[in-house]
């Protein structure tokens, strides 16, 4: 009995993956090499070069996609750096309430949350139209379906995710080993480079785990505050699924994106992991 | 090493003079702001640290001295008062611009850099030849005995070892004075001796300035050519180990160092060479020295290896006290006796086991206790 007790810790987690992301994967696996149509129903063909039809059909929002998760990971870590150091750094006694304050927004709904920048950033809206008539900005100037706004709409929604693991990483720096560099003649932005930051990176690793995946596959920011020149993968996923019901074409594509995610993750994880990064930042 | 030696030879000879001493405080005071109210950690230190002296930092913790060694350092600015370093005012100046080192007490390695990395950062950051940041890495780590580990990261080291790196990561650079904040806290007692006679002999090798931090009084006797004993935010005596446990400056000083008894009374009388104390009864103190006048009340301390504990009534111009035993304690080297006097005070005794001795007295004893008047010291209360 006490040989198996290991093994029911992982009973009840490992079953709830089992039964609602393995079973689906398969599920949806089988689905995208059927061919038919919903009126005559899905038969099993095996028809892979779905695959590399979507692909090529799809590749301007596949490249957009990477794009945008990019560009909104990097300017995540360049907000996120700066208040996860202070927080740990300098937030003293009140370091749990700024957390939570960072936690906040994750009170109100995700969508809903998007949906008020839309009504706020609307070409007529509250803060456009009275810009406009100042003179402030031209007539002809919009926020929405911009990359701007997409883009600035992930960073808004998953910024939190970056800045909890920097912080955790910043938290655990021991301010004493900062003292040490800077007694063995480091200034205080050497002190920095040299071990503060080296020290953080599995943080920021982290921090990027956590928001580059979701931001890439993300759909609700370019439907909600992006144009048509816009769309991401995840809405081209969301419209074959739920508008033109090509079940095999959606399926192929969310196995094609989550392929080419885990790749990218796995190479990144093996160029700059921990360890590795470590040794390049101690010279 | 005896390049490296050369090089604070060279440093030394740099500096002018070897009469400028190595650290000086001057009327130094540090205020912390807690909860709105202004504490003063420390309350006006003056000393002077004098070049290649193993000096410690002494006193229970909260008196400051650790407060005082980081404004050497340069991590706290004082409120009042100014640090010299070899004659430089270096009160403004930043811990990164000192020429001094600190080993931290809990060593602070750079735990994402192996051995060889953490030593040699000092030396990379004042853009020192590569070449030359070798040999001195290679040497030093040679001196701590650490040759071989160049490539271990810090977490996969013993206490002991860790310790020896830090060590070395503060001498490689040369310091002028190195600061050690109770270095060896952490390693348990086999170690920490051992550790002890280490780092007395690595300072005679190198010949820096060593200021050492510790709460430990044995540990200060051992290694220190002068001792600071810090009480409250002051230096209560600053004086050689010897002075510091056969003369302690004040009561603090007394119960802090060793074991110490004391004995409070008013002088009776003076004759030739010592004032004589009457406790109550036939028990009197005698007090080496002529400077007391009768009728003054003093406190006389008297270190328990100095008093003989007898069944017989002593003879001789001798402190005398009367009391009885109640608890006798085998200590292997010697055998501790506590003795109550009349007046309810309690008195420790220490008493060698000799070849053939055994117990002089036993629990419940009227004995005599009996001391030479050099070893009452008075003390100012």
């Amino acid at each position: 009995m006490k040989r198996f007790a290991p093994y029911l810790l992982i009973l009840p987690g490992g079953l709830w993956l089992v039964i609602f992301l393995v079973v689906p994967m398969v599920f949806m696996a089988s689905v995208s090499t059927q061919e038919g149509d919903v009126v005559n129903g899905f038969v099993q063909t095996f028809n892979f070069s779905v695959y590399g039809d979507a692909l090529v059909q799809y590749q301007t929002q596949f490249l957009r996609s990477a794009g945008y998760g990019l560009v909104a990971t990097v300017i995540s870590i360049a907000m996120a750096y700066p208040v996860a150091y202070w927080i740990a750094f300098k937030g003293g006694a009140r370091k749990s309430t700024y957390l939570l304050l960072v936690l906040l927004p994750f009170f109100v709904s995700f969508v809903l949350r998007t949906v008020s920048w839309k009504f706020l950033l609307a070409d007529d809206g509250i803060l456009l139209s009275p810009m406009k008539s100042m003179g402030l900005v031209p007539d002809d100037f919009h926020v929405l379906q911009t990359t701007t706004a997409v883009i600035g709409g992930l960073v808004y929604n998953y910024l939190p995710f970056m800045i909890l693991p920097i912080y955790v990483a910043l938290e655990r720096v021991d301010p004493r080993v900062v003292e040490a560099a800077q007694d063995l003649y480091a200034a205080k932005r050497s002190a920095f480079t040299k071990v503060v930051l080296p020290l953080s990176l599995p943080g920021v690793f982290a921090g990027v785990l956590m928001t580059f995946v979701p931001m890439t596959a993300d759909y609700v920011n370019a439907g909600i505050l992006g144009g048509p020149q816009n769309t991401m993968i995840g809405n081209i996923i969301q419209t074959k699924y739920l508008v033109n019901n090509d079940y095999p074409t959606a399926a192929a594509l969310s196995f094609t994106l989550m392929a080419v995610m885990l790749i990218g993750i796995f190479a990144y994880a093996k160029a700059l992991g921990t360890e590795n990064v470590l040794e390049a930042a101690a010279r | 090493m005896t390049e490296t030696q050369a090089g604070i030879e060279a440093a030394a000879a740099a500096s002018g003079s070897s009469n400028v001493p190595a650290i000086e405080l001057d009327g130094v005071v540090k205020e912390y702001l807690s909860q709105g109210e202004a504490v003063r950690a420390v309350k006006g230190v003056t000393m002077s640290i004098t070049e290649g002296e193993f000096f410690s930092l002494l006193g229970p913790s909260g008196c400051g001295k650790t407060t005082t060694m980081r404004m050497i350092a340069g991590f706290e600015d004082p409120t009042q008062g100014k640090v010299w370093l070899h004659g430089q005012d270096v009160t403004d100046v930043p811990p990164n611009k000192r020429d001094v080192n600190m080993v931290f007490q809990s060593y602070a390695l750079f735990p994402h850099m192996n051995v060889w990395e953490n030593v040699a950062f000092g030396l990379r950051r004042k853009k020192v030849a590569a070449d030359e940041i070798k040999r001195r890495v290679g040497e030093i780590l040679e001196i701590v005995d650490l040759t071989g580990r160049e490539k271990r990261r810090p977490r996969e080291m013993s206490g002991g070892q860790q310790q020896r790196v830090a060590l070395a990561r503060a001498l490689v650079n040369n310091p002028r004075a190195l600061l050690l904040d109770e270095p060896l806290g952490a390693l348990d007692l086999k170690l920490r001796q051992a550790m002890q006679i280490e780092l007395k002999r690595i300072q005679r090798e190198v010949g820096i300035t060593f200021v050492y931090v510790t709460h430990d009084q044995s540990e200060a006797l051992t290694m220190s050519d002068r001792i600071a004993v810090m009480n409250d935010g002051q230096v209560d005596q600053l004086a050689s180990p010897r002075e510091i446990y056969e003369r302690p400056a004040t009561p603090f000083v007394a119960g802090f160092i060793g074991t110490s008894n004391l004995l409070s009374g008013t002088v009776d009388r003076i004759t030739s060479g010592f004032a004589v104390l009457k406790l109550g009864g036939e028990d009197r103190v005698l007090v080496a020295g002529e400077t007391h006048r009768a009728g003054d009340p003093i406190a006389v301390t008297v270190r328990p290896e100095k008093i003989r504990i007898s069944t017989e009534e002593p003879t001789g111009d001798v402190s005398v006290v009367r009391g009885t035993v109640f608890e006798v304690v085998y200590l292997g080297l010697y055998n501790s006796y506590a003795v109550s006097l009349a007046d309810g005070a309690e008195v420790t005794v220490f008493q060698q086991n000799a070849v053939d001795s055994t117990s002089t007295a036993e629990r419940g004893d009227a004995v005599w206790l009996s001391w030479q008047p050099q070893h009452s010291y008075a003390i100012g209360s």
